[in-house]
């Protein structure tokens, strides 16, 4: 993890900071890590379990959603196979409430992983897919991975690529507001990929959340999978990374190993921390996978790349924290759960004709010209 | 037969080839996709673009007022609409500069519903690209027709939005591009990236030629004497399905495919209209300040007296988007079913 702006946490790149702990607020136990995984002891071991564990259960429910699509019981698939060790640990660090002393969820369409790891169950992602009367997210109207849930600040998912990073400037306008009140505010959390960051919306948020006295509480993170749909990253991008632009606006920037859950859990528990107590913006860039290609507009089938989930389990198992046995039998346990879920999803109700014309306004009025 | 993404490619081509196209570019229009609907693939000065809308049209603007010829694409219209103004700009380049700075770009971007696209890949452009004047905006609905149209257009010194209706990009012609193969399987494996590996691929281009659309010019589909049908894109071939089930209930309908937005071909629609005094204008645009509401106002205030019915208009439901699931979808945009009940009530009013 290179810091490059703001306080030094690590003493070279490549070193994980000494002082974090997990969220539980545990002191970090280290008993099972051993020496050679120095960092892995450094986290909670439950809490390492339990990455592990919304890690494989966000992608199988991923992989029952591709199943879905492939069976014709969807129309499109978009998701995060290759995300789960940058959007889980996000789940897990999230301050999850209504209103703006709660964090903001800003979130493109891979926001499946931080969702599952906030507790979503894996049903509601299912009717979503499959377009029923039952998904509350959309009423059945959009695509997959559009999410939206009020509760947990979960701002609707939309897919137009990159408007959340303005949007979430409005958001992290209010929470500052309050803050300066010194009453409780969250952050504004912001997903987004590579390709997308050369929108001029990428650019108002870093020019809007660092203005001299007004900066603002927004965590601008970047999912960087080399890819926009065929295009690759290098052959668009001039600057190294993508969260080197941050440097010029001042604001505190990192690169991350976003397929290590333990480089990811630290580096977003530290700068929630710093956006937290400063009141300032952070932009981190989470290197990452993208498995299952672009969306099933490109076939949606396993690809070559790291996956994340693969590299964890070899490492828990290495470090003796779990049996390969116990992998089978989670994946198992997961797979059985996203197919009964799709059983359930597949007998419910569709959305009706007429409801085309519900929450146009407010109350539903007024919506159909013909009736006033 | 080609389908419209061929007939695309290869106007495309024999515009970088024959009109001095110096770039073709956009979001995942280059190698090794050649556009999200394959209308770029294999073509030489195609060239992938940063995710950036705004950038794509005024690097067309800045390339035009340089005097090159460039084709650019917005991946779906449903992404234009953060580029309004510059759509703005390059419509009123020639006008404010009082005619000094000429503005040849194409744009093209595909538009409306049909492919289960949900709410980001169904919307409709063409009543907004009928309020950019200085702009020509054509919309094709066959392949040979797709192949003209882009020809006129890349010929033409002005910008024209060059609409594809997404839902025929692979609906194969009837009618065969001047040059292009007998046989389908021969275009294909001429001009048709390969699955997998496509560093090594270039395509083999049929000598296409030369043939042009003319920008304006509209096209009856089918004739008949009872009632007018006006419509475009991929309205055409429901209009046109319409019109043969009802021939054989008793009801002549005519059927214009419009071609052009703007300009459009009003004498045809004058000589039909006041040839069968019933008119029908179809499209899946949102219904509130409509394109087809211009064309009706048209006719009521020059054929008022030469109509049996009041002309109607039958667009896309008045809604913020269009829904995924098939029930939302339908209930959103004219299906046949919707214009046959439609041609049925303008033909029951009695005047
Ligand atoms: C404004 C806009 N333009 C184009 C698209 C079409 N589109 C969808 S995803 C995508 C690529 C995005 O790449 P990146 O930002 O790297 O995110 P990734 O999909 O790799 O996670 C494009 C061009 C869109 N959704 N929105
Ligand atoms: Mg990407």
């Amino acid at each position: 993890m290179a810091r490059t702006v703001g306080k030094a946490v690590g003493k070279s790149p490549g070193k994980l900071p000494i002082k974090a702990s997990g969220r539980s607020g545990k002191k970090a136990s280290g008993k099972a890590a051993g020496a050679r995984d120095r960092a892995l002891g450094l986290l909670d071991k439950k809490l390492v379990l339990n990455m592990l564990d919304l890690m494989v259960k966000s992608r199988a429910l991923e992989e029952r959603l591709i199943k879905v699509y492939k069976t014709g019981d969807a129309y499109f698939w978009i998701g995060a196979p290759g995300e789960e060790a940058f959007g889980v640990p996000l789940g897990l660090l999230v301050d999850k409430g209504h209103g703006p002393a709660h964090d903001f969820l800003h979130l493109h369409y891979r926001g499946t992983p931080t969702l599952v790891a906030m507790g979503m169950p894996m049903i509601d992602s299912i009717r979503l897919i499959m377009n029923r009367a039952t998904d509350s997210s959309t009423g059945g109207r959009n695509f997959a991975n559009h999410y939206c849930f009020p509760k947990w600040n979960v701002v609707p998912v939309g897919s137009p690529i990159e408007v959340q990073y303005s949007m979430a400037v409005g958001t992290a306008m209010a929470q500052r507001r309050r803050k300066m009140k010194k009453e409780k505010a969250g952050v504004s959390i912001v997903t987004g990929g590579d390709a997308g960051s050369a929108e001029g919306d990428f650019a108002s948020c870093m020019i809007w959340s660092s203005r001299p006295g007004a900066e603002l509480p927004v965590y601008m993170t970047v999912q960087n999978n080399k890819w926009g749909i065929s295009t690759n990253y290098d052959s668009q991008h001039g600057e190294k990374h993508v969260s080197d632009r941050g440097k010029a606006f001042g604001i505190r920037t990192n690169v991350v190993d976003g397929n290590d859950p333990i480089e990811s859990y630290f580096a977003i528990s530290q700068d929630l921390e710093y956006i937290r107590k400063n009141t300032k913006p952070v932009l981190t860039e989470f290197m990452v996978s993208r498995l299952y290609g672009h969306s099933s507009a490109s076939g949606a089938n396993r690809e070559n790349g790291e996956c994340p989930i693969e590299r964890f389990e070899k490492r828990l198992v290495d470090s003796k924290y779990i049996t390969t046995g116990f992998v089978k039998e989670l994946w198992q346990q997961y797979d059985d759960e996203s197919r009964d879920a799709a059983e359930k999803v597949r007998a419910e109700g569709v959305p009706t004709a007429e409801s085309v014309w519900d929450h146009i306004y407010v109350g539903s009025e007024n919506a159909d010209w013909r009736k006033f | 037969m080609a389908n419209m993404a061929q007939a695309i490619r290869m106007a495309l081509h024999y515009g970088e080839s024959k009109l001095g196209v110096t770039d073709i570019f956009g979001e995942d229009v280059g190698a090794p996709l050649g556009g999200v609907f394959t209308a770029t693939q294999g073509l030489k000065t195609a060239w992938n673009s940063p995710l950036d809308e705004r950038g794509i049209v005024s690097t067309a603007i800045g390339l035009g007022l340089a005097g090159d010829r460039c084709v650019a694409e917005i991946q779906f219209c449903d992404y234009i609409f953060n580029t309004i103004d510059l759509l703005k700009m390059a419509g009123n380049t020639l006008w404010c500069s009082n005619g000094q700075y000429n503005m040849p770009i194409v744009l093209m971007t595909p538009v409306g519903a049909g492919i289960r696209g949900s709410v980001y890949h169904s919307h409709s452009f063409d009543a907004w690209a009928t309020r950019l004047p200085g702009w020509k905006v054509v919309m094709p609905s066959t392949p040979l027709d797709a192949y003209g149209l882009m020809i006129s257009a890349i010929k033409d010194p002005n910008p024209v939005l060059f609409l594809k209706p997404k839902a025929l990009m692979r609906i194969k012609g009837e009618e065969l591009i001047p040059g292009e193969p007998l046989e389908e399987k021969e275009l294909k494996a001429m001009i048709d990236a390969p699955i997998g590996d496509r560093s090594k691929w270039k395509p083999r281009w049929p000598a296409v030629g030369e043939f042009e659309i003319p920008i304006g010019k509209g096209k009856i589909t089918r004739e008949g004497n009872d009632i007018t049908v006006v419509t475009y894109g991929r309205h055409v071939l429901m209009c046109n399905k319409v019109a043969d089930d009802l021939a054989t209930a008793g009801i002549s309908a005519e059927v214009i495919d419009l071609r052009s937005l703007y300009p459009y071909d009003w004498s045809m629609i004058r000589e039909s209209v006041r040839k069968t005094g019933r008119v029908l204008f179809v499209n899946e645009d949102t219904e509130v300040t409509n394109f087809g509401e211009h064309l009706a106002y048209r006719v009521t205030q020059e054929l008022f007296y030469e109509l049996l019915a009041r002309p109607r208009v039958l667009a896309g439901k008045n809604l913020p988007g269009i829904g995924l699931h098939p029930n939302l979808e339908e209930a959103s945009v004219p299906h046949g079913h919707d214009i046959e009940v439609a041609i049925q009530e303008v033909m029951a009013e009695v005047p």
